[in-house]
This record gives C-alpha cells, sequence and structure tokens, in this order.
C-alpha cells in the first residue's frame, strides 16, 4: 500500500482516487455519514507525508470520518479490512450491524417487533398519513380508542391505530410543554438592547425598562420500560410511544430493562418506526425469565445517572412491579434515583383494571419514592402525563 | 499556521509544555492544522480534555481563549455587546453639544464602545489565538447551530457596524462531556477525538512530567493504584487532576512506597475521592488490597 501511496504524492491519482471512493463507499454501509467535504480533505491526508505509514493513516482518517466514539472504535477494523485486507469477514459482519435496513428486517421476533407488524405498512413520523387516518374516523373512534385498555386490542388494524394515536399523542405533548415554557418565563435581568431601543420614544431617557427573559430548562424525559413476559401486552404500544417522544423530544433517553438493562436510545432515534422497532428487538434480546427491577435500576444509577440526569429531569417507570429479585435492592436503587431527578412518575397498566391493589412486592418497595403512581393502560391515561409535566 | 509541524514533534513539544499525548492525539492534532477544521474532543470528566487546548496554545506560543458554555448562552455573551453604560454617558454628555442624531449614532455605535467577547476576540487576532470551547454539550441547541455558522465561515455580522472577517484563523478546540446529543452537523464538521483515561504507563509518564523528582518506580505504582480505582465501582471516578494532586500530597508527605505507609496512603485518598459514598466505599482493606496489587 506505501508504494501505491508514495507514487501519489503530487495529488492523488485516478487509481488511488478510485480506491478512496470505494472506501468512502464502504465507510457508508457501515452506516458512517462520510460526505463530499470528508471525502475532500481525505484525499489532502492520502497525499500529505502521514500517508507514508498505514497506521498513521488510519489515525487521520479516523479523526475525519469518525464522528462518536462507536464510530472510532468500529474505524480500525474497517480500515484494516479495505486497505489491508486484514479479517474482512469480521469487518464485513461489522458493517452490517451498523444498521442497514435489509439486515436488521430478518430479526422480528422479540418485545415489540413481532406485534407491531400490521398487514399495511406504517407510515414514517411526520408524512401526514398516521395523524390524517385518526381525523377521518372522525372522533367516536378516538374516544372509543382512547379508553381501551391496550390489552384488549383485537385485530392488527386496531392496534396499528392505537399506535399511531400514541404517536400522535406525543407529538401534542411536546408541542404544549413547550408553549408552557415560554409563558411562564419571567425576567430577572434588565435587557439594555431593548431598553435604549425603547428609550428614543422618550427622547433618550430609558424610563421603561425591559427585562431579558430566561428560557426555562427544556424538560428532560428519561424512560425506563419493563419489557419483561407480564409487560407483554403493554410493551408495543409504549415503545411506539416512547418512539415518537424521542423523535419529538431531543432532550430525552429510553431504557428497556428485564433481567438486564439496555440503553435503547439509539435504536428509537431511527425515524422510520417499523426499523425502530426492529433494531430495538435485536438490542432487547436474550429475554429470560423474570424482571430484576432492583439490579436494572442499580445498574441504571451506577452507569448511566451521572451523564444522563440533571436538574430538570422526569423519569417515567413503565412497569408493573412484578420483581423477582429482592425488594430491598429496588428500594435502595429508588431512594438513590430519587436524589439525582426532580421526578419519578410510576406508570402501572395494571393500575386501571378493576378490583386493582398495588400488592405487587415491587410496588410496594418502590411506591415511597414515587412521586406519581399513574395508571397507563390506555390512551386517555398516558394523556393525562401532560399537565402533569407541564408544571415540573 | 502555514506550516504544519510534524506529528512527532507534535508529541514531542506537548511533552515539553507538560502534556503527555498519545499517538492518536498527535495526529489529531497534526490534521488540525493540516486541514485547518476543528477538533472536537470527547471523554469523560477529568481525563483532561481541557488541557489539550492549553497544551497547544503553550505549543505554538499563542493566546488561549476560553470560553466556557453553560445554559442559556446567547451571542451577547459569546460574540459581542454593547457597552451600554457609556453610550448611555456618551448621550446624555453629547445632548447640549448640537451635534445632530446621527453623529452621535455613528459615534456611539463605533468599535470603541464594542465589547468583545470569546468568539469575536478569537477571530480578531493579528496571530492566531487557540480557541477552547468547552462543554459544548451544556449550552442549547440554537447556539450550537450559531456556532456551526461561525466554525464554517469565521466572519460575523454585526447590525450596527458591518461584518468583521476574521483577521486570522483561530485553531478551534471543542470538548464534551456528553451530557447531550450533539448535533450531527456539528460533529461532521470537526475532526473527532475519543479521550480515554490514560493507559499505566502514560498516567505515570504524566506524574513524572508535572511532579518533578517522582521516583520513576513510584510513579508507576500511583498510576496503577489510580487504575484500579478507576475499576472500582464510584460514584466520581478520580481523573488526571486529581491522581497529580494525590502523587503531590504523597510525595510532600515523604512517602516513597505505597505498601510502606498504609495508615497514610488511606488518609491521603481524600484527594481521589470526592463523595461521602465513595469514601464509605473504598475501606482501609479496599486501599491495603489495591496497594497490594499496585506494588
Amino acid at each position: 500500500m506505501s508504494a501505491a501511496l508514495a507514487e501519489n504524492r503530487n495529488g492523488p491519482g485516478p487509481a488511488m482516487r478510485r480506491r478512496l471512493s470505494g472506501f468512502v463507499r464502504t465507510l457508508r454501509d457501515a452506516s458512517f455519514a462520510a460526505g463530499q467535504a470528508e471525502t475532500g480533505d481525505a484525499a489532502r491526508v492520502i497525499t500529505s507525508p502521514l500517508a507514508d505509514r498505514p497506521e498513521r493513516l488510519r489515525e487521520a482518517l479516523k479523526a475525519l470520518f469518525a464522528t462518536s466514539r462507536a464510530e472510532a472504535e468500529r474505524f480500525d477494523e474497517i480500515f484494516d479490512a479495505f486497505w489491508l485486507g486484514r479479517g474482512a469477514k469480521r469487518a464485513a459482519r461489522l458493517q452490517t450491524s451498523g444498521g442497514t435496513a435489509g439486515a436488521d428486517r430478518r430479526f422480528g421476533a422479540g418485545p415489540g417487533g413481532g406485534e407491531t407488524r400490521s398487514p399495511e405498512p406504517l407510515s414514517a413520523p411526520g408524512d401526514g398519513e398516521a395523524q390524517g387516518r385518526g381525523r377521518e374516523r372522525g372522533a367516536s373512534t378516538y374516544d372509543a380508542l382512547s379508553k381501551k385498555d391496550f390489552a384488549k386490542l383485537t385485530g392488527d388494524s386496531e392496534r396499528a391505530e392505537a399506535h399511531a394515536l400514541a404517536e400522535r399523542l406525543a407529538r401534542v405533548m411536546r408541542a404544549r410543554l413547550t408553549r408552557r415554557e415560554r409563558a411562564r418565563a419571567k425576567g430577572r435581568r434588565v435587557d439594555l438592547r431593548t431598553t435604549i431601543r425603547r428609550s428614543v420614544a422618550r427622547g433618550g431617557e430609558p424610563i421603561d425598562l425591559k427585562f431579558r427573559q430566561r428560557k426555562a430548562k427544556p424538560l428532560r424525559l428519561v424512560a425506563l420500560l419493563d419489557a419483561s413476559g407480564s409487560m407483554e401486552l403493554y410493551v408495543s404500544v409504549f415503545t411506539r410511544f416512547l418512539h415518537a417522544v424521542s423523535q419529538t423530544f431531543r432532550e430525552s433517553e429510553a431504557y428497556l430493562f428485564h433481567t438486564r438493562l439496555a440503553h435503547v436510545s439509539s435504536a428509537l432515534r431511527e425515524r422510520h418506526p417499523q426499523r425502530a422497532l426492529d433494531r430495538l428487538s435485536l438490542m432487547a434480546a436474550g429475554v429470560g425469565g423474570g424482571t430484576k427491577i432492583g439490579d436494572c435500576l442499580t445498574e441504571f444509577n451506577r452507569v448511566h445517572a451521572k451523564r444522563v440526569l440533571r436538574s430538570r429531569t422526569c423519569v417515567l417507570i413503565f412497569s408493573d412491579g412484578y420483581d423477582t429479585g429482592e425488594p430491598e435492592r429496588l428500594a435502595a436503587a429508588m431512594r438513590e434515583l430519587r436524589r439525582r431527578c426532580r421526578r419519578i412518575v410510576w406508570l402501572d397498566p395494571l393500575t386501571g383494571r378493576d378490583g386493582f391493589q398495588p400488592i405487587a412486592r415491587g410496588l410496594i418497595a418502590a411506591m415511597p419514592f414515587v412521586d406519581l403512581f399513574a395508571p397507563a393502560h390506555d390512551l386517555n391515561s398516558l394523556a393525562a402525563l401532560e399537565p402533569y409535566l407541564a408544571r415540573l | 499556521m502555514t506550516n504544519a509541524i510534524p506529528r512527532e514533534a507534535i508529541a514531542t513539544r506537548l511533552a515539553e509544555v507538560g502534556y503527555v499525548a498519545d499517538r492518536e492525539l498527535a495526529t489529531a492534532l497534526w490534521m488540525m492544522d493540516y486541514l485547518k477544521r476543528p477538533l472536537l474532543i470527547e471523554g469523560e470528566a477529568g481525563v483532561g480534555k481541557t488541557e489539550v487546548a492549553k497544551a497547544l496554545a503553550a505549543v505554538h506560543g499563542a493566546e488561549l481563549i476560553r470560553m466556557q458554555c453553560y445554559e442559556g448562552l446567547d451571542a451577547s455573551s459569546s460574540l459581542y455587546e454593547w457597552n451600554y453604560q457609556r453610550q448611555l454617558i456618551a448621550i446624555k454628555a453629547r445632548e447640549f453639544s448640537g451635534e445632530t442624531a446621527e453623529v452621535i449614532e455613528a459615534h456611539i455605535f463605533s468599535e470603541h464602545y464594542l465589547l468583545e467577547r470569546p468568539l469575536l476576540a478569537a477571530i480578531r487576532r493579528e496571530k492566531p489565538p487557540v480557541l477552547l470551547i468547552d462543554e459544548v454539550d451544556r449550552a442549547d441547541e440554537e447556539f450550537e447551530a450559531f456556532l456551526l455558522e461561525l466554525l464554517s465561515d469565521f466572519q460575523v455580522t454585526i447590525p450596527e457596524f458591518g461584518t468583521v472577517k476574521a483577521v486570522s484563523i483561530p485553531r478551534v478546540v471543542l470538548t464534551s462531556n456528553g451530557t447531550r446529543e450533539l448535533s450531527d452537523a456539528l460533529r461532521r464538521r470537526c475532526l473527532y477525538h475519543y479521550l480515554d483515561f490514560p493507559e499505566v504507563d502514560r498516567e505515570a509518564a504524566i506524574l513524572i512530567n508535572r511532579q518533578p523528582g517522582l521516583d520513576a518506580a513510584f510513579a508507576l505504582q500511583i498510576a496503577r493504584m489510580v487504575a484500579g480505582l478507576r475499576k472500582e465501582e464510584l460514584r466520581k471516578t478520580p481523573g488526571v487532576a486529581e491522581s497529580l494532586d494525590w502523587a503531590a500530597t504523597l510525595a510532600g508527605l515523604g512517602v516513597n512506597d505505597l505498601n510502606a505507609a498504609p495508615e497514610l496512603v488511606h488518609a491521603t485518598l481524600i484527594a481521589m475521592l470526592k463523595t461521602r459514598e465513595d469514601r464509605a466505599r473504598v475501606t482501609p482493606q479496599v486501599t491495603a488490597r489495591l496497594a497490594g496489587r499496585a506494588a
């Protein structure tokens, strides 16, 4: 390789340029966002003294093409496979795991993934079909559906409709929450720029003081979704709801847990809902028996809390509270979590059932640390969350 | 800026100013000059992200202009602001001078009344400075978009004043702790380097570099002990600054073997463990175990 590079010291030759564009294509297949500007700069790097040795070129191109830690970690193998023909098989596998649609489609079974597949193609968010459909059917369908227990949804079309409504709900929530924030903001400092501008009307005397409004910190949502067997009927609607939340609130993080905790924010940021759910089911693979809420929350506190929790953070836990771990462990984890965020909301899909009593061991252990315990068995109960969140 | 310093030279010169860089970072810094792109450094708190910019400024003998980002940071506190108090006095002083409004206006919106904030300062220097945009993830999304515009054009428009073009292009270093996902556009604009906690050898080298007179074998012991501590489940993982403090403390107390004075070693860990829980978690037994392994 170095010989081929050395002869091209005065600008990359056509052969080299072809090879480079091949490499850029390989990177794109591995879901790197390599654009024109990067390719142009890469051509410059290849003619620089750095290209004399492969390791240096690798370091240089890594700094150029990688845009996150995960990409930086994958880069070396892709580079070695392409330029040095090393470990080509492993790199090929890495490329497909990067999230190309075709490869992921094959895996569908898992929580959420299999269930949400419907005969008609689900619309991508924002293309209007989902919103339109809800409106067409009129208020009665909406009313009936919004009060129906998620577990009692029958048929693919009804389920698809509930999914679309859940998604719409998340969008509306976002719009209202932001508006309220602005109306509530109060001035703290005198805004001299505006004050002086206004003073012109008073002959240069700053009589009307204008204040600068400090924008409220955006509300950050951190969702922890219980994906254990007992929650099976609800997981698909909740993931759909969370998908829309992640799309609209940029300040949001999502986690899935059963016997272990999985960080799924990146999967939910995928725009197309079906693709997002497919990636999600891959990430959540390995559902074992039982739910270890305490262990998962401890893990969350230890690894993720430092990064994702801030003062204006609301933690949403979607769970029925059936915990196979130690209740003491759960209580300790909840106490720790309570100290580090603004509010903890526990959403239990079983609460809506007649004759419900909070007797699940996990619920009893967690209850003292929960700010709001609310039902989440139908769309109305999800919508009821909004006024609560708006007050935070 | 025109002549990029070779990569090895950068590493050596960084070491001369007290920063022990790994190879990848040296390459990234070389590319910054070669491609004239900003460098985004990510990593946990305490890995020495800010130090990179300081060392870079020292290497080039350039001024370091630092901008700390925070929530609510806006153009007036990052770019420029008019000195309103002085403007008001100037208007008052000229009230009966008989000058026309246009003359007064031209006067009070002149350079004289302009307060430079870090971003404007960075593009108006004769000699290219190092601009450190610290913890960019703490600023709002709007600010990120604004920053992106500045980083691609290196010019600023002040409505009352006109367009200010960059006199020299600064070397820009951005750091992020990852508290918020940065936009793809900003990531793509920058070169990227993930900074991890230094490996044991490099940490020992840093300790020796910063703490002259520290015994090499002892520095290695400290570095191993710190690496062991970082593997414990702590709420606040000790950074490089903490291990430097600790090394200085031990050296000041005349300790030169971790296993020789276990009580002193345990007591001085307050330089490293900064929450009550972490302090409680690392019992004298844990300290002894870690120290034993480090020897």
